[in-house]
């Protein structure tokens, strides 16, 4: 009981001390005020709603109705196409996800031996497609199902196929076409962070490997640059774990919406078909609450396994 | 300044003379970077060439990337149609600029604002926030989106363009990235300002903000070429208000007959972010360089 009491004093301590600096530091608070009802606003409480509307049914022209876990229910057993888009979606950020990130971190090692001025030209030419609007629209062009395609048009040239092959409307192969531009792009802003990391590695315990005899550049990788990148690695797979699981415009771009079969349909794309189109806003809700708990234990669950690299 | 890009020299010729790099494993390096760079930058080519393509040579068979006779026809023709559009073109390209302008203007300001005072002070509840503004950074506008738009509604900001600008004053990358680079500001400049009685708010524009010039322009192309391609569609439906992205696709959806247009509409948008990056990259990068999530 005397523990109870004292833990209860030492928290009542707490509290007064934490409120004394509060009302010494106010003006901090002025400071964070414009950001914070913002972000509140537009990212924090629409987090909440979201969830709140996942149990009910809601369509905006009458109030909403609380239905439970029936939308769960109707996600999981009854909508087919729920289930080929959480599949496609898997396969994307499964396939690009991981590959996207090695590929910025290792070509942003590479460049970062490059001499000054190329390094630079390097950055442009590597980061621009992740930037560059919605430029993927191009790929439409080169991979267009007449012969009038690039692609085609090279296949049937140089006799590989006979017939142009419908690369955006064949759902054999609309997964492989849209993973490939995704992987396009995905030079994104952790590429930037992995190419500045790399950059502020302290030259010296570079010098020390030597001495110390890392024989090759693995062994340096590993070593030395892998534990000092270890922040940038964190934000860098957060960036890239958010992008993979939103994959939409570029599907809906290249492959229609609603594509042929569903074959591109997205989890993002199924939510603006019931959020958009059917205005079922409780059913959508249930969708964003799914894919959110995705990316949050994602997240976290790759931080952890990046914590312990180089220790 | 000076004195950095003097040190950097020194260590790029270091780091050239490294012992431990094989020949064979530069070459092989040296071979991948170049393949894979033509991959990335084919694309762009292409778009760039098309646009510039006359109507008979974007559809000749077998197709060439090159243009024989480069022309701006596409582009001309790329403001007839735009200019027989229901709402002038002049009104998207207004609506988009203003939206991207004034976006970006208050996401500096009131993510710096916030980023000073997470950066340089402790007090009682900013480590929980900013843990807050990191966890936002898992989860993408995608999953908000139906509360945000009801919460639009109730707010009354649907189908105006503030319905864009003030969510993205708060983007949390923005914070993030502005906060780990204000970290580096010695906290002794702001204690010997304070001494000679300087507010906090002339600390933050006098001392913090020309020290942060790099992490602006950073904020800034962030935020620029998210607004810029921003098309709106779900929060902004009357034509007049809509955005330049939007219209353009319009065009860009316009199917085979518009191809060169099409072209035309994906060089503008993307030359936009690209010359931005160019131009302030060395900045960009000494930016990112403090963007790690620290354990």
């Amino acid at each position: 009981m005397s523990t109870m009491n004292k833990y209860i004093n030492l928290r009542k301590r707490n509290l007064s001390d934490a409120w004394y600096r509060a009302k010494q530091m106010y003006v901090c608070y002025l400071f964070l005020l414009p950001f914070a009802v913002l972000f509140v606003t537009f990212y924090i409480l629409p987090m909440f709603t979201s969830i709140r509307y996942s149990f009910t049914y809601y369509n905006i022209l009458e109030p909403a109705r609380w239905i439970g876990l029936k939308n769960y229910i109707n996600l999981v057993l009854q909508d087919d196409i729920f289930l080929i888009s959480v599949k496609n979606t898997f396969i994307i950020a499964v396939i690009t996800g991981p590959i996207g990130y090695i590929l910025s971190f290792m070509f942003a090692w590479f460049i970062n031996e490059l001499p000054r001025w190329l390094r630079s030209v390097a950055v442009v030419v590597f980061y621009a497609p992740s930037i560059a609007g919605n430029a993927y629209f191009i790929f439409g062009i080169i991979f267009r199902g007449d012969v009038y395609g690039y692609l085609n048009s090279f296949l049937v040239r140089t006799g590989i196929i006979n017939a142009p092959i419908l690369w955006l409307t064949d759902p054999k192969y609309m997964m492989t076409v849209v993973v490939l531009v995704l992987l396009w792009m995905s030079m994104g802003t952790g590429f930037l962070a992995f190419v500045a990391g790399l950059k502020g590695v302290d030259q010296a315990q570079y010098e020390a490997g030597y001495v110390d005899g890392v024989r090759n550049r693995w062994q340096e990788l590993y070593y030395i640059t892998l534990p000092n990148m270890r922040p940038m690695l964190l934000f860098g797979a957060v960036m890239s774990i958010t992008a993979a699981f939103s994959v939409a415009d570029q599907t809906m771009a290249l492959c229609g919406y609603p594509s042929t079969d569903y074959a591109a349909h997205t989890v993002v794309t199924h939510l603006f078909d019931y959020g958009y189109t059917r205005f079922d806003m409780g059913y959508a809700s249930a969708i964003a609450t799914l894919l959110f708990l995705t990316m949050i234990l994602t997240n976290k669950a790759i931080q952890s396994m990046l914590r312990r690299i180089g220790t | 300044m000076q004195k950095k890009t003097t040190t950097q020299k020194v260590t790029n010729i270091a780091h050239r003379r490294q012992p431990n790099r094989s020949r064979g494993g530069d070459i092989l390096i040296y071979l991948m970077l170049g393949l894979t760079a033509l991959i990335m930058v084919y694309p762009l080519v292409f778009a760039l060439a098309a646009s510039l393509k006359p109507l008979d040579e974007l559809f000749r068979f077998p197709p060439r990337l090159l243009p024989v006779n480069p022309t701006f026809d596409n582009f001309a023709d790329l403001v007839v149609t735009m200019g027989q559009s229901w709402v002038p073109f002049g009104r998207y390209l207004t609506n988009t600029v203003l939206i991207t302008v004034l976006g970006t203007a208050g996401h500096l300001m009131v993510a710096s604002m916030a980023a000073f005072v997470l950066a340089k002070y402790d007090f009682p509840g900013s480590k929980a926030f900013f843990r807050l503004v990191v966890v936002a950074l898992m989860f993408s506008g995608y999953v908000t989106g139906i509360p945000n738009y009801l919460m639009l509604t109730r707010l009354h900001l649907v189908d105006t363009s503030w319905s864009v600008i003030l969510p993205a004053f708060a983007a949390p990358i923005g914070l993030f990235l502005m906060k780990q680079f204000m970290e580096s500001i010695p906290m002794a400049l702001l204690e010997s300002a304070k001494v000679d009685g300087a507010s906090e708010w002339r600390i933050f524009w006098q001392i913090v903000m020309p020290n942060v010039k790099p992490a602006w322009l950073t904020l800034i192309i962030f935020s620029v070429q998210g607004l810029w391609n921003v098309r709106a569609q779900t929060v902004i439906y009357s034509e007049a208000k809509k955005t330049l992205t939007y219209a353009l696709q319009q065009i860009q959806a316009g199917g085979i007959a518009r191809t060169g247009q099409a072209a035309a509409v994906t060089v503008i948008m993307m030359l936009v972010p690209i010359t931005i990056f160019i131009l302030s990259q060395t900045q960009i990068l000494e930016t990112m360089a403090s963007s790690g999530i620290k354990e």
